[in-house]
């Protein structure tokens, strides 16, 4: 299994290469430049042409591309245009601040939708599973920006339980999970997050239980006369592979933050950096936080893998 | 799921104005504190030179810091001037017109103890034009850039007085002044000229102190008791700033009392926060909202087809669907300032552009123009220009659209009309905030790439009267022929003049004493919390 890891784990390289070289290219391919949101609009030829120099913007791409690379490599992953921190700085920052509710908003959909799943899946046409359905399309198609909206108006403008933006009454730097004055402030993005993860695990657990309750196995349990629930059990455990692998990969879209989401919460995690620095095409930033969210992508689903391998021996990492 | 802008707006002002009804009361806030929400997406640079445009100087540049000059933000129905600021006089050297005397304040020190004297005035200067600066910091220089490209260098003459000498002759060069902020060259050394260290103890003159900041999030500031012009000591202990580019939370946070000062509610949601007894105010000031045509190729080279789209334009429908915060505009300047003068005024007249295009030989008059999704002072850019263009297409024109992003805009804006020539106009904010800015948007001598004349504009008799303005020094005359050359401009179509903004905001019952002047800038310190 240990092989298994490292060899993933390599595979990671070319990931991050490619995904570096593809958004750099983007990045430059789009109209607009950094340039623009350093100068005054009526900036003139020359002072654009020192500022270019200035930054370094002004070297052929390849070049600006590899002494990215080589730095990058080295764990440096420069200094964002427009605040003049170091890049990682900011990435783990709003990493971090992300990752508080995404993990959260995954395990309160996770239970959710494995509970309601897997009951909808052993009461197949029954009322309950109408009503895992009906949750279901509810959480992915339920546009979640107007969720966020409705979400705001009701608790926090309409009956004032709830906090309508920010992350903490002093910030993200005295945000406490342990203190509910701040705790509460996470409530509302969470549950906003939680809802796709929900309808996409909630129908994934029942197809992949539906289907096991299906196959010959059962049928013989059945036939020995096991009780339902030891069956179930069984079920589930069979499914359980499945399941976490749509878990993990709901985990890695949301740690890559949902720009709409952190904008509207004011939720300073990379979503809302991530749409800072496109738009104001900060390269560096850009880069950087692509970087740090493709490999966190690669090392869940890594994560994912190996949990796989211990819930099912079956399935043989090698 | 994607909705149109205006379905969305409908949305949530139905929501809003349902939850608003609900609330009685706002809490108070123990603290005096404002707590300001801002449109922009990040704090703004606090230590020197701000970013994020006029919104960063106004509530982090003036707050923190003092320029030479300043503005007179103190009146709501007068046009705002500029005055003294850390120098009290300043006088044109009268054997060398590109010399410019300073009197520097007495007696004033910045917030770490360090006295301002004519070695720190020198030193600020220097910094932002000289790369071999030890101080020099490359965002600072730019940023400034536009304020600071006519200065060749500065001396200082004895402790009180210094010296700024320019390279070309400019009797508006004083307008400069207030956007050239003066930092602590005490704070700067001693972070070893290393800005990054400055910005965890950045030290102005201004009217309050540095206290905190989480990055992207909030900064804290706080009442400067020592400040050096009293009646601008702050009447509230804090100033709390935080960055919230979407209006729907702005207005959210105000109505929960998270916020008690807003910048710009959209216009579907002022009536909402009116019914939670916010105060929504609105002031005129330069900020207007036009086409700028390129002139140098295509449809508006013919001053007829220019005509032909101010009078096809019905200002009045705009206004009926921005609620009320904008008014009609008729030229660079407003109304309500010294220089708009006489001006021609395009009334809404279709026959009259139809006539006016049919002379010109353009009908149907096919045009491409540049707008923006968003910005800042691009207002509400899609349904606006929806607008225009269904009204300029009932009078014989044809309109295509491209839409970009705002730095796509800024760029294009930048490099200028010669190097978009298949671009009939884009639609641009402008800020005509004193007499620099009107005369780099109209003279050809500052024709994009290098100055804010995006299209090109060049009018032999406009250029001779700027041409005398820039070398005139009794204010009076200078005005004169500023005002004679913005009539000229509007006889002559040089834009397609539609609505100048009234930038709303909302604030708390709770707050007072806002005067919301007739500018980019405002003057935070009088508001009191109860």
């Amino acid at each position: 299994m240990w092989i298994y890891a490292i060899q993933r784990t390599l595979y990671a390289i070319p990931i991050a290469v490619g995904v570096s070289i593809i958004c750099f290219g983007l990045v430059y391919l789009a109209p607009g430049d950094p340039i623009q949101s350093l100068l005054p609009p009526d900036a003139t030829v020359e002072d654009v042409a020192m500022i270019r120099r200035l930054y370094g913007l002004d070297q052929p791409l390849p070049i600006q591309y590899l002494e990215w690379l080589m730095r990058a490599l080295t764990g440096d992953l420069g200094t964002s245009l427009q605040t003049n921190r170091p890049v990682s700085y900011e990435v783990f920052n709003a990493l971090g601040n992300t990752l508080s509710i995404a993990i959260g908003a995954v395990l309160l959909a996770f239970i959710l939708a494995f509970a309601l799943g897997t009951l909808a899946a052993y009461n197949r046409g029954k009322l309950i599973d109408k009503f895992a359905t009906g949750i279901s399309a509810v959480g992915i198609s339920i546009p979640n920006y107007w969720l966020a909206i409705v979400l705001v108006i009701v608790f926090a403008v309409t009956f004032r339980v709830l906090p309508a933006t920010g992350m903490g009454s002093g910030g993200s730097e005295t945000f406490n999970w342990f203190d509910w004055n701040q705790v509460k402030y996470a409530v509302l993005p969470m549950l906003t997050l939680a809802m796709i993860p929900l309808g996409v695990v909630t129908r994934s657990t029942r197809s992949a239980v539906a289907d096991t309750l299906g196959q010959d196995f059962v049928q013989m349990l059945r036939a020995k006369g096991l009780s339902n629930v030891a069956i179930l059990t069984h079920a589930v455990r069979n499914a359980l592979p499945q399941i976490l692998a749509v878990m993990g990969l709901q985990l890695g879209y949301l740690i890559g933050g949902s720009i709409l989401i952190e904008t509207i919460f004011t939720w300073p995690g990379t979503g809302f950096l991530m749409s800072k620095a496109i738009l104001t095409r900060d390269i560096p930033l850009l880069q950087g936080t692509i970087l740090v969210l493709a490999l966190s992508f690669v090392l869940i689903n890594l994560v994912v893998d190996l949990l796989q391998t211990l819930v099912d021996p079956r399935i043989k990492r090698a | 799921m994607r909705l149109t802008q205006s379905t969305l707006g409908q949305m949530k002002a139905l929501v809003l104005a349902g939850a608003a009804a609900l609330i009685t009361t706002m809490s108070a806030n123990a603290q005096s504190t404002v707590t300001v929400a801002m449109t922009a997406g990040d704090i703004p640079d606090w230590s020197g030179q701000p970013d994020q445009g006029f919104e960063g100087y106004r509530f982090v540049g003036y707050s923190l810091y003092d320029g030479l000059l300043a503005w007179d933000l103190s009146s709501t129905d007068e046009e705002v001037d500029v005055v003294p600021g850390l120098a009290t006089s300043y006088e044109v050297d009268p054997d060398n017109p590109k010399r410019w005397i300073f009197d520097l304040r007495q007696g004033v020190t910045f917030h770490d103890g360090c006295e301002w004297n004519a070695d720190v005035a020198v030193w600020n200067i220097e910094r932002l034009i000289n790369e071999a600066h030890p101080a020099f910091n490359p965002a600072q220089f730019a940023r400034a850039r536009s304020r600071t490209s006519n200065i060749a260098g500065a001396e200082k003459i004895d402790e009180a007085t210094f010296a700024i000498t320019t390279s070309d002759e400019e009797s508006l060069f004083p307008y400069n002044l207030p956007y050239v902020f003066m930092v602590s060259q005490c704070a700067v050394e001693e972070a070893g000229n290393d800005w990054a260290a400055y910005s965890d103890n950045p030290s102005g003159t201004g009217p309050y102190v540095f206290e905190s900041v989480v990055p992207h999030e909030r900064l804290v500031l706080a009442k400067n008791e020592n400040y050096w012009n009293e009646d601008r000591i702050p009447k509230h202990d804090k100033l709390v700033l935080m960055p919230m580019p979407e209006a729907t939370t702005r207005a959210s946070a105000l109505l929960s009392g998270q916020v008690n000062f807003i910048e710009a509610p959209s216009p579907d949601m002022i009536p909402a926060l009116e019914g939670a007894g916010m105060n929504v105010v609105t002031n005129v000031y330069p900020h207007t909202w036009p086409y700028l045509f390129n002139t140098m190729e295509g449809a508006f080279t013919d001053k007829r087809i220019r005509q032909a789209a101010n009078y096809a334009v019905d200002r009045e429908a705009m206004l009926a669907m921005l609620g009320g915060v904008a008014t009609e505009s008729y030229g660079a300047y407003i109304p309500e300032q010294e220089n708009y003068g006489d001006v021609f005024v395009y009334e809404h007249d279709v026959e009259k552009a139809r006539s006016l295009l049919e002379e010109a030989g353009c009908m149907p008059c096919e045009i491409k123009v540049a707008i923006s999704t968003s910005g800042s002072g691009q207002m509400q850019p899609l349904p606006m220009n929806e607008l225009v263009k269904a009204q300029l297409e009932e009078a014989g024109f044809e309109v295509n659209f491209e839409v970009i992003d705002w730095n796509t805009m800024i760029t294009m804006f930048q490099q200028g009309a010669v190097a978009y020539p298949d671009y009939d106009a884009i639609n641009f904010s402008s800020a005509v905030m004193e007499p620099f800015s009107f005369v780099r948007g109209f003279m050809s001598r500052y024709q994009s790439p290098n100055g804010g004349n995006w299209g090109g504009y060049s009018n032999p008799e406009v250029d001779d009267l700027l041409e005398q303005a820039l070398t005139t020094y009794n204010i009076d005359e200078q005005n004169e022929l500023i005002r004679e050359a913005h009539e000229m401009i509007t006889e002559d179509a040089a834009r397609l003049f539609i609505v100048s903004d009234l930038n709303p905001r909302a604030l708390a019952p709770n707050l007072s004493g806002f005067v919301q002047a007739q500018s980019w800038f405002q003057d935070m310190t009088p508001i009191i919390v109860e």
